[in-house]
């Protein structure tokens, strides 16, 4: 499979990873649906690796029923302002996804349909999945006192 | 146009009933209606935004988040050894299938052999809890259809369940019974036949129930031709389980990507082709059939051996020896104090839960505690296609549509 977004393959546990150039992710997504037959996207998810300068990978999970396997795209982001754009348009599915990401990490998800938090209430503070948001959360945490 | 805004944007507030002013005269007038968090039909706490014109819904909007318990923050606070018990909280219907899909990441990271009576073992509890959770589908759903009784014959052998579970775990529902590197526990002496006559006994119940349902008129309209989506709409908002296999789809983790040992049981994946909630109650109903044929096969066949991994590093060492061995109490001491270190890297593992499919993907930095561990709960991705379900259906029938779904609001939340 070649594509001008992948940067790089790898193959470990199994498991097939490609690191993709987070400007192309939808381009690359399209591709992936449409040529190589990955119908489903299973989750998207991100991880925090703070504090690396390309701070926030966002990991896509796909997966094709004919012929069956599944595959792992991961693009990293800068921590600055993190944002990413949208695959809503290539899968329906994406959009609560996308919303999760934002509310756990603060990534924001460009031309997103209805990016608003979805698990925490809207007037939350912090992005509770960074590793620099404390377990317990900012209001009951004692580590100031 | 003289509409007055719909308050979507905050979800605390209370939405009241509102009536709008139509655009012309001749229009409908349509109505907001506001469903739970707190309304019996919706299993939980999930929350309906409903836009209504006369019975018939214009658009639903489904708002979640109110059993946010921070799961995934808090694992990356725990050691791979005691995470596997909040994985049990995330869905307390299906508890052991959480725990299953958790080892097997963390076992494929470590690149752990399981022995045969382990996997057996586990394939026999996974089972036990797909039976749980039907039964607890099938009484609730039913209840909201109309058929009271129900209720009380699922939970009847729901509770025959509870007690084989508590048999083998010592824990009714948060059982923590799968471990990384086995089981927990030995089995129980004498449990060869306590499961065999609950199994013996369970296809007559699964008749017994579709004695009550099959031929009931008031059943069979509120099901037949009610909820339907169709099947490129599901794939494309990741709906997963039996909701597809209602709809002509041969999929099931357990054959395509068998895990566990589940290549040598003999079992047929059910599929139905009418896609409405008849449908996914006849897939259900045979999935139980199935389920108590795979148990049966795992009672006359288990193999003999050990239950747990040869790998003194992750398994915890059996009470008897610490008493007389050195080495297991170090082993002991290292494992609940610091913990296991797994090797760097990433898995994402998927198994067949009775909701769906639920995915864990686990990222290691080499220390004994998980990076990141998230998981795709099928019950978040079914809740995503609940709108296009809903939409152009009647109210009343929302009811059927929403129970047909099979979800649980604790595995949606996290």
């Amino acid at each position: 499979m070649t594509h001008p977004a992948i940067l790089e393959t790898i193959n470990a546990l199994g498991e097939t990873t490609l690191i993709a150039d987070p400007a192309q992710i939808v381009d690359l997504c399209r591709f992936l649906k449409d040529k190589e037959n990955y119908i489903r996207l299973s989750s998207i998810t991100a991880v925090d690796w703070h504090p690396a300068q390309s701070r926030f990978e966002v990991v896509y999970h796909l997966h094709s029923l004919e012929p069956f396997r599944r595959l792992r795209v991961k693009t990293r982001i800068n921590g600055d302002k993190p944002e990413i754009e949208s695959v809503t348009s290539v899968w329906r599915s994406a959009n609560w996804y996308e919303r999760e990401v934002w509310d756990m990490f603060g990534i924001h998800v460009n031309n997103h349909p209805d990016l608003d938090r979805i698990l925490m209430p809207t007037d939350w503070e912090g992005h509770p999945l960074r590793k620099d948001y404390p377990v317990h959360g900012y209001k009951y945490s004692y580590s100031n006192e | 146009m003289n509409k007055r805004p719909i308050p979507y944007a905050d979800p605390i507030s209370t939405i009241e009933a509102v009536e709008e002013t139509p655009a012309s005269p001749s229009a409908p007038k349509r109505m907001t209606l506001n469903m739970g968090p707190q309304h019996p039909s919706t299993h939980g706490v999930l929350r309906i935004v409903l836009q209504l014109e006369g019975e018939t819904i214009i658009s639903a909007k489904p708002d979640i988040g109110f059993l946010h318990t921070g799961i995934e923050k808090q694992m990356e606070t725990l050691t791979y050894a005691k995470a596997v018990t909040l994985t049990d909280r995330v869905d307390y219907l299906a508890n052991l299938s959480n725990n299953l899909c958790y080892c097997l990441a963390v076992e494929k990271l470590l690149q752990l052999e399981i022995p045969a009576r382990a996997q057996w073992l586990r394939v026999m509890m996974t089972e036990f809890t797909r039976l749980n959770s039907h039964l607890v589908w099938l009484g609730t759903h039913a209840l909201d259809i109309g058929a009271m009784s129900m209720f009380f014959y699922c939970f009847r052998e729901r509770e025959d369940i509870l007690r084989i579970l508590e048999m083998f775990s010592g824990q009714r529902m948060m059982t923590s019974y799968i471990r990384v590197g086995g089981v927990a526990l030995e089995a129980p002496r004498g449990w060869q036949q306590v499961v065999g006559k609950f199994i013996r006994s369970f296809p007559s119940k699964v008749d017994q129930y579709e004695d009550l349902l099959n031929a009931n008129p008031i059943w069979t309209r509120r099901t037949k031709g009610v909820g339907f989506i169709s099947l490129e709409d599901m794939l494309d908002l990741g709906i997963t389980g039996p909701m597809l296999r209602a709809a002509g789809l041969n999929w099931d983790a357990r054959k395509n990507e068998p895990y566990s040992s589940y290549d040598k049981f003999n079992f047929e994946v059910p599929v139905e082709t009418s896609n409405d909630v008849w449908g996914r109650y006849r897939v259900r109903m045979r999935e139980m059939r199935e389920s108590a044929k795979i148990i049966t096969q795992a009672l006359e066949g288990m193999p003999e051996g050990d239950f747990q991994a040869d790998a003194p590093h992750v398994v915890l060492p059996q009470r008897e020896k610490m008493k007389t061995q050195m080495e297991a109490l170090i082993y002991h001491f290292k494992i609940v104090t610091e913990g296991y270190r797994v090797p760097a890297g990433e898995v994402f593992q998927c198994i067949e839960a009775p909701r769906g499919e639920i995915g864990y993907y686990i990222v290691s930095d080499g220390t004994s505690k998980p990076y990141r561990c998230h998981m795709r709960t099928p019950s978040f991705a079914n809740l995503q296609g609940l709108p296009t379900l809903l939409e152009q259906t009647l109210i009343a029938d929302s009811i059927a549509a929403l129970g047909s779904m099979d979800f649980v609001l604790g595995d949606t939340d996290r």
